[in-house]
């Protein structure tokens, strides 16, 4: 293992030994602050293997976490737990097939188009929970009681206690960094980021680009899922502002912000913006405006999101300054 | 007798009202290069793309290895045996030169969009990999990222990229544009060599390089073929020299 | 259905049609000439429904507030074509949403400080606010009609514009063949500074105009801007001449889906988006390279 190997995975462990001492030493109300956190985190990295890794901005994923949580919701009796075991399955099936059918039609589109078209679904998603009835329409519904864990009626973890559900959160995000990096050092990921840096190369080679990205596309939806059902089990509420584009783009900005080149980016990109949100809404009553100014100075100032702040101060090395060269040049350049 | 790998019957384009590849026939073999000329605008490239699938011919058909490709993809021709060098040099430039090729061999692999498995770690087609970077002379500069290669290390990385997809045509689009006379020597050397279990069509202006690799000639004049055959005879053939060589026509 | 019932509700669909074009003309025009995407356009569509409330408001008269909202906007889009779009030509599509999308956020709290969020009406002109009575019990508004033709003549200046003006000319120059403009010698800043102002300003006038007939509403701009995309989606993008028919297609399917399919109307226009999709995906008056 080279050294610089080495190194990442003694941050990586350092990391996880944080997260895991976390619960001990912050009350109650930070111990599910930061479950929120590792939530967004998860969906943020999971639309990153799309956006990043593919190179198509999607402004639709919201819908698919948003629709996992309503199928959490309406699966869920009202005077008694779901169990997570069967629900949890349908949930991810639900997103991962409502992004296959999506995928099917908004990527036979390009570029800006595939920005716009995939808007335009998210928002019929959006529209559709909204707008019908069944759903509690633009009220949201409520789900009384968190789904349990649980094998022939034995409890096994009680997700009521907010320690408890904050690792069965920690449990899901390590599975998903494990199953994103496997994806995407696999020829498949490196066959999906050769589409992304030169499509007709890629075909020309004999990759079926279609089927690449809608492959892409429906994991990325289908863990989107996960992460919306860990959302609503947790909130006991859902609304269709979870599936509307704004919570799209608020997840891409956690994409840029984190970096678009790693799987674990986009979590420290969800982790500062939530943490900025709570500092800002505890201060500022117009707190949104701040944060759009934030936002747009980042887009401005640090198109490779908070690393690059890193390498000014810290000096990049040589590998990194590699990677962030090229991006910056072809800005200057088009 | 050689077999024919990659056969064009009645191949026709028409974009709008422009006719830019009227009723084109070809045949290319097992074992020969089949070079077309022809001046700018005479329908080449739009030819070589309607062999690869990039463009669908208007009429006509495609048959590779006798078997009709004429509505595949640009990837399932790919994956059939087919392999293409770009004119404009069209490369993963953010990738290794290795990468580069690596990729072009996964996509013939076994499995190319396996999800397991780390892909750098590939054992079986590594050494065909190698292989092709050594073929065109890279292997000093397997490491570098293909955007900061010159621009004659960028067409031989092409050509091996199309080496390491192992297809049976290859389909090359001015191998030779903007080289230094010295790297085309070496490129010249790399294509001839290229022929002996493979059908090579070959879109060329270097007369001299044309001269010197082609075992067959076509010459094409908006978007009709004119003359084809062996290089000598078509060399005299009045047609060509009037409507291609001009009156001083002098090839050699 | 009777006849005169149909017809209004054909006059409805393409009322309905033109405000729609006027607002996915801008985007068209913008993302063909400037190759920016601008999330923020639906935002400026809210902003001039506003901007028509308070100016009437105001000064009383709707026609102020027509030419002040228009103007507003106009002035609103120089000043940030020339702080912060002109840093995005040539950036990726992703930086784009998202400045844009940073943009919305400060437009909908500025709005926030300065007219609060609260539901507004605005009343017409009154020489227009009058109806014409159709039927004993069916009459058809006038301002409705006057939006349709209002609508008409923008419509005939853009096309004219772009058609047959020298500034046309450099803007279809632009979209075309922008490398090639270059060379020539077109200086494309000043063209892209009002070209940018120009789409920002017929948002607001969408805004404006649709403001006497709906509701003045803090959430307005969200819906106009997807119902916009879909527009430019299913006419292709940067044709005039696509935003016309994609809008007035989805000025019926939405009118005519709310009679028959009541239901499922709110879904219908993406449907009809998805079939052109499978159909032409680079819009109806698109090109089609793919």
């Amino acid at each position: 293992m080279s050294m610089p190997n080495l190194r990442v995975r003694l941050f990586g462990i350092a990391c996880l030994a944080m997260a895991i001492a976390l619960p001990f030493c912050v009350s109650t109300y930070y111990t599910q602050f930061f479950a929120k956190a590792l939530i967004m985190g998860m969906l943020a990295m999971s639309l990153n293997l799309v956006v990043g890794h593919g190179g198509l901005v999607s402004l639709c994923h919201a819908a698919f976490f948003g629709l996992a949580g309503y199928v959490l919701a309406l699966l869920s009796p009202r005077y008694d737990a779901a169990s997570l075991l069967t629900t949890l399955p349908i949930a991810i099936l639900c997103s991962g097939a409502a992004a296959l059918l999506i995928g099917a039609l908004v990527l036979r589109t390009r570029g800006v188009y595939f920005i716009m078209v995939t808007l335009a679904f998210g928002e019929m998603l959006f529209f559709f929970f909204h707008d019908t009835k069944f759903a509690g329409g633009s009220d949201g519904i409520s789900i009384n009681i968190r789904p349990e864990i649980a094998i022939a009626g034995r409890q096994l973890l009680d997700l009521d206690k907010p320690v408890t559900f904050y690792f069965v959160v920690l449990g899901f995000l390590v599975g998903v960094i494990a199953l994103l990096t496997m994806v995407v050092r696999s020829p498949f990921g490196r066959a999906l980021a050769a589409a992304r840096d030169n499509e007709r190369r890629a075909r020309s080679l004999g990759f079926p680009i279609f089927r690449l990205r809608l492959t892409a596309f429906t994991l990325s939806g289908a863990l989107a899922g996960a992460a919306g059902y860990l959302a609503a089990a947790q909130f006991g509420f859902v609304a269709p502002q979870m599936l509307g584009w704004h919570q799209s783009a608020t997840i891409l900005v956690m994409v840029l912000i984190g970096g678009l080149r790693s799987v674990t980016g986009p979590l420290v990109g969800a982790l500062v913006l939530i943490g900025m949100e709570e500092v800002l809404k505890a201060h500022l009553d117009n707190w949104k405006l701040v944060e759009g100014l934030i936002i747009i100075g980042i887009v401005i100032l640090l198109p490779n999101g908070v690393r690059q702040i890193w390498s000014m101060v810290f000096g990049a090395s040589p590998q990194r300054a590699a990677e962030i060269k090229p991006a910056a040049a072809e800005a200057r350049h088009a | 007798m050689h077999d024919i790998a990659l056969r064009a019957a009645g191949l026709q384009k028409r974009f709008g009202g422009l006719l830019a590849v009227s009723d084109v026939s070809i045949d290319i073999r097992v074992g020969e290069i089949h070079a077309v000329i022809g001046p700018n605008g005479a329908g080449k490239s739009t030819l070589i793309n309607l062999l690869a699938g990039e463009l669908l011919p208007t009429s006509g058909e495609v048959l590779l290895n006798g078997a009709d490709i004429t509505s595949l993809s640009p990837d399932r021709r790919a994956r059939a045996g087919l392999g293409r060098a770009y004119q404009k040099t069209t490369l993963f430039a953010q990738f290794s030169v290795h990468e580069n090729v690596r990729l072009a061999a996964q996509a013939r692999s076994i499995a190319p969009l396996r999800m397991f498995g780390g892909a750098r770690s590939d054992r079986p087609y590594l050494q065909l990999v190698n292989d092709a970077i050594d073929r065109v002379g890279l292997s000093a500069r397997s490491q570098v990222m293909a955007d900061k290669l010159s621009h004659g290390e960028q067409r031989q990385l092409e050509i091996a990229m199309v080496l390491a997809t192992n297809p049976r045509v290859i389909l090359l689009d001015e191998p030779l544009a903007g080289m230094g006379p010295s790297e085309a020597r070496g490129i010249i050397g790399l294509i001839a060599s290229l022929k002996a279990d493979r059908a090579l069509l070959v879109v060329e202006h270097d007369m001299d390089a044309v001269f010197e690799l082609a075992d067959r000639l076509t010459v094409m004049q908006d978007g009709c073929v004119i003359a084809t055959g062996l290089p000598q005879d078509v060399r005299v053939d009045p047609g060509v020299r009037a409507a291609y060589l001009g009156a001083d026509g002098g090839i050699a | 259905m009777d006849l005169i019932t149909l017809g209004v509700q054909l006059l409805n669909a393409v009322q309905y049609g033109a405000v729609l074009f006027l607002v996915a003309s801008g985007l068209t025009l913008v993302f063909g000439i400037l190759g920016v995407i601008n999330l923020a356009h639906g935002a400026f569509y809210m902003l001039g429904a506003y901007l028509a409330y308070w100016i009437t408001l105001m000064t009383g008269s709707f026609a102020i507030a027509l030419l002040g909202g228009v103007l507003v906007a106009f002035i609103i889009g120089i000043l940030l074509e020339t702080v912060f779009v002109r840093l995005l030509y040539g950036r990726d599509h992703l930086a784009q949403v998202l400045l844009s999308f940073g943009l919305i956020l400060v437009i909908d709290e500025i709005r926030q400080l300065l007219f609060g969020k609260d539901v507004h009406a605005v009343a017409p002109p009154a020489w227009l606010s009058g109806s014409i009575q159709l039927t004993d019990n069916l009459s058809y508004p006038v301002y409705r009609l006057a939006i349709c033709a209002f609508c008409l003549m923008a419509a005939l200046v853009i096309f004219f514009v772009i058609t047959r003006t020298k500034i046309g000319m450099i803007v279809r120059a632009g979209s075309e063949n922008r490398e090639m403009a270059r060379v020539l010698g077109i200086k494309f800043d000043r063209v892209n500074r009002y070209v940018f102002a120009a789409g920002i300003a017929l948002a607001a006038l969408g805004g404006i105009l649709i403001a006497p007939i709906s509701t003045v509403f803090p959430g307005m701009g969200d819906g106009m801007l997807i119902l916009s995309f879909v527009v430019v989606v299913l006419g292709g993008i940067g044709s005039v001449a696509g935003a016309a028919v994609g809008a007035l297609l989805i000025g019926l399917t939405d009118t005519f889906g709310k009679v028959f399919f009541p239901s499922v109307s709110s879904i219908l226009i993406y449907v009809l988006m998805a079939a052109v999709l499978l159909w032409r995906p680079s819009g109806i008056l698109g090109r089609q390279d793919a």
